[in-house]
């Protein structure tokens, strides 16, 4: 469904991504570990489009259609989804009425009709559950006044209402306490399907104990040094990044 | 990136841009005595009424336009504007089959129509074309609740007593440069009396309408709540687009009885003029509310998003004791757009409590200003006033001002200001983008939210048109 090929990308002249190259397919998950600095989350905003990257270099498509053409709100209708590390507040607009005009989006990209409100609300109690969120979710403003947690799990609930071909979880472990961790990972496993994809981008392999990768990868320096099944997220774990860099003789 | 996204600044498409083809009587351009009294006559007017606005006509003579707002305003040529013009028709039509179709067609296309049968439930419309009203909706079922609702014109004529009575007494004709002009001048507009204990079972509403070219509109609106009433009312305005600027100078008077309330809800959507700052509506106008009685209640609420110039500051003289105001304001700039509006509060009576939450949105090359005055005077012991005074910028070439001025004295009054300023985050649009929203949805969005506030005290189907106009104002501000 994914193929990137030698991707290059900056910020502000800043040359990040230095030659990705990665395939997914259907059905799998795919882990990013790395240690801070080396690209993970640059790869994630520009794979979604975020305009303070700019690509020099490379291809990157998704079942077919040239991504990087694309607006960033037509790569979300695709079905591709961030699930954002610093998820953004914004006063005064309720997660109803934002969840709603994304899900209407959508639906008019496919060509469906908007759905009927109470539909839509119903549609909404489902999906909160899998994430264990508030009732009061609804009317409250988006991500304003959330704990930690709180904006995680409603990342993977926005997640659940989109349901998105591939998903990109940037750094979802981050700031969470066991409990949440163990919550967030269930609704993602719970929407995983033989037709959707995941990029599992973590610092720790604490997450991938929860969700468990057909692949781990590691970045170092804006390049795919190593790429091997998910015992590598465990020897990561035990030898430390200190290892990888060894190998490639630093 | 910032420069990226925020930097494409064109302006949406105003609506409500045209014009209606329709013969109009129009007296010599040009103010002189002659043309005031050309106007009373023409309205058939009482003497005491004719010696007012000559009154005004000659005190108007020796004022300057004032200066003192964050405006630039354009030299103005007084004598070049016509003071009546009125669509020539039937000049008191007893029921629609009077109505010029022409007219009835023109506020159908505005979303207002004059059938009473095909207008919201529940709502009463007094329609002005330039210096006249073209029919007053609901006028005999509010009648015999002892509403009088009627043209300012008709009030003169069928209720003179109680028009004297409170004509000026709230904006006397020497407050200022525009009220001065606006009570020599007026023509037109919509006079209220909800008789004591009477709760208005409907919003009586006032659509206003400038048609003709090179007019000046210059309504009146006086609204009296006796004892324990209640009104809601609401005012909408539109023009066509022309190059040429055109001036609007109203008075809204309100008089507020013991245990009433009012509340005036604006939504004013004047011709903004284009992107490059052509033309538009110059909007000086005077709102003040008097709170006569002990326990009374005024309630402002206004979302501005038109006119290339706005001056404008809704008052509340808060004379009873207990007595209540409060101003909602919502004001978007886009363009070349100039806005200074804010509020006055006077605080006279005891326990007086007065809340103003103003909330400035400005865009493209346009200023927006709030300005305030929360005065507390001697006697107005235990009085308290809450300020909040919020900007939001949308782009680097707009600018928000924030006057607050305080006059306090008394010990005892609590006053509290409070002001932000933030701009439209580039990682919030980002973030409605990755939900599949796009620039303009996520803009109209967060700005919606941001106004929520004063959206929410609009009546229902107002609070739909305001929402979907301020995103319509702000279209392509952000690229």
């Amino acid at each position: 469904m994914l193929e990137i090929k030698n991707l290059h990308a900056s910020i502000n002249g800043k040359e990040i991504l230095k030659g990705i190259n990665l395939t997914v397919k259907p059905g799998e998950i795919h882990a990013i570990m790395g240690p801070n600095g080396s690209g993970k989350s640059t790869l994630s905003s520009v794979l979604t489009g975020n305009p303070a990257f700019q690509v020099t270099e490379g291809e990157v498509h998704f079942y077919g259609k040239n991504l990087l053409e694309l607006s960033p709100e037509d790569r979300s209708r695709e079905g591709v989804f961030l699930s954002f590390q610093y998820p953004v507040e914004i006063p005064g607009v309720s997660m109803v009425n934002f969840m709603r005009t994304a899900v209407n989006e959508h639906r008019k990209y496919k060509g469906l009709d908007p759905m009927s409100a109470s539909d839509f609300l119903k549609l909404m109690r489902e999906k909160k559950d899998l994430v264990e969120l508030d009732n009061k979710l609804a009317n409250r403003s988006v991500n304003e006044g959330f704990s930690g947690g709180e904006k995680k799990r409603n990342e993977i609930f926005q997640m659940a209402m989109l349901e998105p071909r591939l998903s990109i979880l940037d750094e979802t472990d981050s700031g969470l306490d066991i409990d949440a961790l163990r919550i967030v990972a269930n609704g993602v496993n719970k929407l995983k399907s033989k037709d959707n994809a995941s990029i599992v981008i973590t610092h720790y392999q604490r997450l991938l104990d929860y969700i468990v990768p057909d692949f781990v990868h590691v970045l170092y320096k804006g390049r795919i040094v190593k790429s091997a099944g998910k015992e590598l997220a465990l020897e990561l774990e035990e030898k430390g990044y200190d290892w990888i860099k060894k190998e490639l003789g630093e | 990136m910032e420069e990226n996204i925020v930097d494409k600044v064109t302006q949406g498409e105003y609506k409500y841009g045209f014009v209606t083809d329709i013969e109009t009587e129009i007296i010599p351009k040009g103010l002189n005595e002659d043309i005031i009294r050309i106007i009373s006559k023409k309205k058939e007017e009482p003497d005491w009424l004719l010696d007012l606005r000559l009154k005004a006509y000659r005190h108007w003579c020796t004022l300057k336009m004032p200066h003192w707002a964050h405006l630039n305003i354009p030299e103005i040529d007084y004598q070049n504007i016509y003071y009546f013009a009125a669509p020539k028709s039937n000049p008191a039509p007893k029921d629609l089959s009077e109505v010029d179709p022409e007219l009835i067609k023109t506020f159908n296309k505005l979303g207002i129509p004059l059938e009473e049968q095909k207008q919201l439930s529940g709502m009463a419309v007094d329609a002005v074309m330039d210096s006249i009203s073209v029919k007053t909706t609901y006028k005999e079922n509010l009648a015999e609740l002892g509403i009088i609702f009627c043209s300012f014109s008709e009030a003169v004529r069928d209720y003179p007593d109680l028009v004297r009575q409170y004509f000026g007494s709230v904006v006397p004709y020497t407050d200022n440069f525009f009220a001065a002009l606006n009570s020599a001048v007026f023509s037109d507009g919509s006079f209220i009396y909800i008789p004591k204990g009477v709760r208005c079972p409907m919003e009586l509403s006032t659509y206003f309408r400038i048609n003709a070219a090179q007019t000046g509109q210059f309504e009146r609106t006086l609204i009296i709540a006796d004892d324990d009433s209640y009104v809601s009312y609401l005012e909408g305005c539109t023009a066509p687009m022309r190059d040429e600027n055109q001036l609007h100078a109203a008075i809204v008077e309100l008089v507020v009885h013991d245990r009433a309330e009012i509340k005036y809800s604006t939504v004013q959507n004047w011709y903004p003029g284009d992107k490059q700052g052509k033309g538009g509506i110059y909007n000086f106008v005077t709102k003040r509310a008097l709170c006569k009685g002990d326990d009374s209640k005024i309630s402002w609420t206004q979302v501005e998003t038109g006119s290339a110039i706005t001056w404008k500051y809704p008052s509340c003289i808060l004379m009873g004791n207990n007595s209540v105001g409060e101003f909602y304001s919502v004001a978007v700039t886009n363009n070349y757009q100039q806005a200074d509006t804010g509020t006055k509060m006077i605080h006279i009576g005891k326990n007086t409590k007065s809340h103003v939450v103003s909330k400035g949105i400005s865009a493209g090359h346009s200023q927006n200003s709030y300005r305030g005055l929360v005065k507390i005077s001697q006697k107005a012991d235990g009085a308290r006033n809450f300020s909040q005074c919020d900007s939001l910028l949308l782009g680097d070439k707009c600018g928000a001002h924030t006057f607050p001025y305080m006059d306090i004295h008394n010990d005892t009054a609590i006053v509290e200001h409070e002001a932000t300023t933030s701009k439209i985050n580039e990682d919030q649009i980002f973030y409605c983008n990755q939900r599949g929203i796009s620039n303009e949805d996520a803009v109209g969005l967060i700005v919606n939210g941001y106004a929520k506030e004063v959206i929410n005290k609009l009546p229902m189907e107002f609070a739909v048109e305001a929402q979907k106009l301020l995103s319509i104002s702000l279209e392509n501000s952000v690229g």
